[in-house]
């Protein structure tokens, strides 16, 4: 057992850290350090760099495109990411659609998609949730008709993200009303978001920031090539999806960063004419998520370790990555805000008043903000429901 | 980065789990527990012969020069067995202190006995009123002759009742709480005006109150040098503290699978109990403690033998507050999902719980480690 990287990794490391260190714009960098909104082309960009470099989907396989690293250098790169600042690689194309159709597309579809979301040419989101489907996805409505060559599909989806950025949404749609499975009849589509029939409406959050959407469809039309898998057999391609993207949400090379900087807001902030870092109260909390965070890195090496070896995948425990990680994110913004005090209070502070910052005045939205995180990609409650099942067998 | 244990390892576990499984169960231990002596002869002579004693001991004295994963590995077996033999007194504490600053003549006299299982330790350094603080010893040392004479008094010392050598702590210099001036002598525990009075533990181990009055002891005696003896305790209670890390993930794994077993066949209301969500989520969180608890043990075990001793102060406290906390969680859940099973002295549960109780406060609680990790805490990214 060694906890160390070995020479290898670390020189592939100091690597990836080196290219982050010439590559990333400094820009972008700002933006996302000081919790700015990134704009569509900013994700863009960035998204378009890693693509020229040849780093912008390392899992998928090498003649796609994939770097052909180990899941350990995969972790490193994502952690360097993470903590040098970079923006989000929006996953609904690279790391949701892709794996999909490398798994259940035709050579067609392989061919018409992976290029596009490689090059970030085309812009993705993703559409699950309905009004009346959250938690209980398998009782999605939107329907989706099979005539003459082409599905067309009327319902609503909800909590869309980026659906306002979107070129192409895939979807998960009811084609068959009355098997006696529910799962039965549901199919995966790919849905050109130019199509006639569609309409994206914002939702604003109480962070005042547009993120998510709803999406209409009615009576739009998709041609039956654009369906994935078999027609039915949507639930299948969601299974598997949810299990591909369980790894790799714990977002610790975030966290890390996240955490460095809460000690430097904190070792800044006076109280009783002492620094918030050394007051005990304030520093068992944030000591607490840290050791937190120091066992979720060392239990996510501990799974991906299992994967490399490929004698045990991991099974659904990996969830706890996902509760953990999400848990220690949350911390870090209540902490941050906390750290700030009564100057979090202001909301978008004109900018030339005494006192307040932009990093400071975006503390409180980001707590907001981050409460997402514990309720998206199948809240936290679902996650322990998976372990209890599957993992614990209860 | 690797987490695989070598074949080795993986046999060694596998030998300490078999033995324990068979040589330690919960009748068994019953009677040892209630045995004078607090702990089976029979079974520490077991645990020499299969090398355990000799883990992290060097080959000229009969050992195997492991590592702190083999070592660790053999707490995890005690851990979930809950085996009240001397192992941490002897082999985490007190042999590690001879490992590491005894004489040749010290290490020669005492290392390979120890190995074979003839000769146990204790280490007899926590005093009245000092809690955690490593520092603080009153008892004094003084010199007379070519030797010593020691006065004072020691409390709750893990086995001091029962071992052949004490390892002693004595102030030579400097105040009560000074890091400086702390010296280390062997003690015999039967040697003239060495005063024992053992008591048991909640969760059944022996620990002494011992009061040395005038006690005289030789220039041989010394461990280490003179008025240097602290940054020496420090890094042995850190490895030990790495040591009941592993126990306690040990026995956290007990208490889980135990507390599943019950929810899977302790039926209320016509069907399991562990159908119910309220339960089910709970026990989630169990097992995210324990994995949460493993990964902190590992590192700690780890970074033991290879971490300078900044690092070292630092992730050993990172390790023991996600233990405590840990111990604490998993404990207090067991014996809720178990009802008023989980209570009674004739479940394994209730004796899990107490020695996670006094594992989570083993050299130093989560606030005392929270403190430490504060201040040796430097921002760095590996």
């Amino acid at each position: 057992m060694d906890l160390n990287y070995s020479p290898e990794e670390t020189a592939f490391r100091d690597d990836a850290r080196g290219w982050l260190d010439q590559n990333l714009p400094a820009d972008l960098r700002d933006k996302v350090l000081n919790y700015k909104e990134l704009a569509k082309d900013d994700l863009e960009r960035w998204h378009k760099i890693l693509a020229k470099k040849g780093w912008v989907a390392p899992d998928w396989p090498t003649e796609w495109g994939g770097t052909g690293w180990n899941v350990v250098q995969r972790y490193i790169f994502e952690e360097e990411c993470g903590y040098a600042g970079t923006p989000p690689l929006v996953a609904f194309g690279l790391r949701m659609c892709a794996p999909v159709l490398l798994r259940f597309g035709t050579d067609a579809q392989k061919q018409r998609f992976l290029p596009k979301i490689y090059g970030g040419e085309e812009f993705w989101c993703q559409g699950y949730s309905e009004p009346g489907s959250g938690s209980d996805l398998a009782s999605l409505k939107t329907r989706a008709a099979r005539e003459n060559g082409h599905y067309v599909v009327t319902g609503q989806k909800i909590w869309t993200t980026l659906a306002h950025y979107a070129d192409w949404i895939f979807c998960l749609v009811r084609t068959d009303a009355k098997t006696d499975k529910r799962q039965d009849g549901i199919s995966f589509l790919l849905i050109d978001m130019k199509t006639p029939g569609i309409t994206v409406r914002p939702i604003y959050l109480m962070d005042g920031g547009h993120e998510v959407n709803e999406v209409f469809f009615d009576e739009v039309k998709v041609p039956a090539e654009n369906l994935v898998h078999e027609e039915g057999k949507g639930w299948t391609v969601a299974k598997y999806l949810l299990g591909h993207e369980r790894m790799g949400t714990g977002r610790i090379g975030v966290s890390k960063r996240e955490l460095v900087r809460l000690k430097e807001v904190a070792a800044a902030a006076r109280k009783d004419g002492k620094s918030l870092l050394d007051d005990p109260r304030f520093r068992d909390r944030l000591s607490r998520v840290e050791v937190e965070l120091m066992a979720l890195e060392i239990t996510n090496l501990r799974f991906l370790d299992q994967l490399r070896r490929g004698n045990k995948p991991p099974g659904a425990e990996v969830s706890l990555l996902k509760i953990k990680g999400t848990e220690i994110q949350q911390s870090l913004t209540e902490l941050m805000m906390q750290a700030a005090g009564p100057f979090a209070q202001a909301f978008r502070p004109v900018e030339t008043d005494p006192g307040f910052d932009r990093f400071t005045a975006a503390l409180a939205p980001r707590y907001c903000n981050l409460r997402k995180a514990t309720i998206y990609a199948g809240s936290n409650e679902i996650q322990r429901n998976i372990i209890s099942k599957l993992t614990l067998g209860l | 980065m690797n987490f695989e244990l070598s074949d080795e390892q993986t046999l060694l576990a596998e030998t300490i789990k078999r033995f324990v499984a068979t040589h330690y169960n919960f009748d068994t231990r019953a009677k040892i527990m209630a045995s004078p002596g607090g702990f089976s002869t029979d079974v520490w002579a077991a645990i020499a012969e299969m090398g355990l004693l000799g883990l992290p001991f060097a080959e000229v004295h009969g050992g195997f020069g492991g590592s702190t994963v083999d070592v660790m590995l053999v707490m995890e077996a005690i851990g979930e067995g809950l085996l009240v033999e001397p192992y941490l007194a002897t082999v985490g504490l007190g042999g590690r202190f001879i490992a590491r600053a005894g004489s040749k003549a010290q290490q020669e006299r005492i290392l390979p006995a120890l190995i074979e299982g003839k000769h146990t330790l204790a280490f007899a350094h926590t005093e009245p009123g000092a809690r955690y603080d490593l520092r603080q010893v009153g008892l004094k040392a003084r010199r007379q002759g070519e030797g010593w004479v020691l006065d004072g008094d020691k409390a709750m010392v893990l086995h001091g009742g029962s071992a052949d050598t004490l390892v002693v702590s004595a102030r030579t210099a400097g105040g009560d709480t000074d890091a400086a001036g702390i010296t280390l002598f062997l003690v015999s525990r039967t040697a003239p005006s060495v005063t024992v009075k053992e008591s048991r533990t909640i969760d059944n181990l022996r620990t002494a109150d011992i009061r040395f009055s005038g006690v005289r002891v030789g220039p041989d005696a010394l461990l280490g040098r003179e008025g240097e003896g602290y940054p020496l305790i420090e890094e042995v209670v850190d490895y030990a503290t790495a040591l009941v890390c592993a126990e306690a993930v040990g026995a956290i794994r007990y208490a889980n699978e135990a507390t599943l077993e019950y929810l899977k066949t302790r039926r209320q209301f016509g069907v399991p109990i562990g159908s119910f969500q309220a339960l089910q989520h709970r026990m989630v969180e169990m097992m995210i403690s324990y994995e949460q608890a493993r990964s902190m043990a590992y590192l700690a075990c780890v970074k033991i033998d290879s971490a300078e001793a900044a690092e070292r102060r630092h992730v050993i406290s990172a390790a023991k507050i996600k233990i405590a906390d840990a111990c604490r969680h998993v404990s207090q859940e067991s014996v809720q999902l178990h009802g008023g099973m989980g209570m009674t002295e004739e479940l394994k549960v209730s004796h899990t719980f107490r020695r996670l109780t006094m594992l989570a406060q083993t050299f130093g609680d989560a606030e005392h480690h929270l403190e430490r990790f504060a201040a040796t805490d430097t921002v760095s990214h590996g």
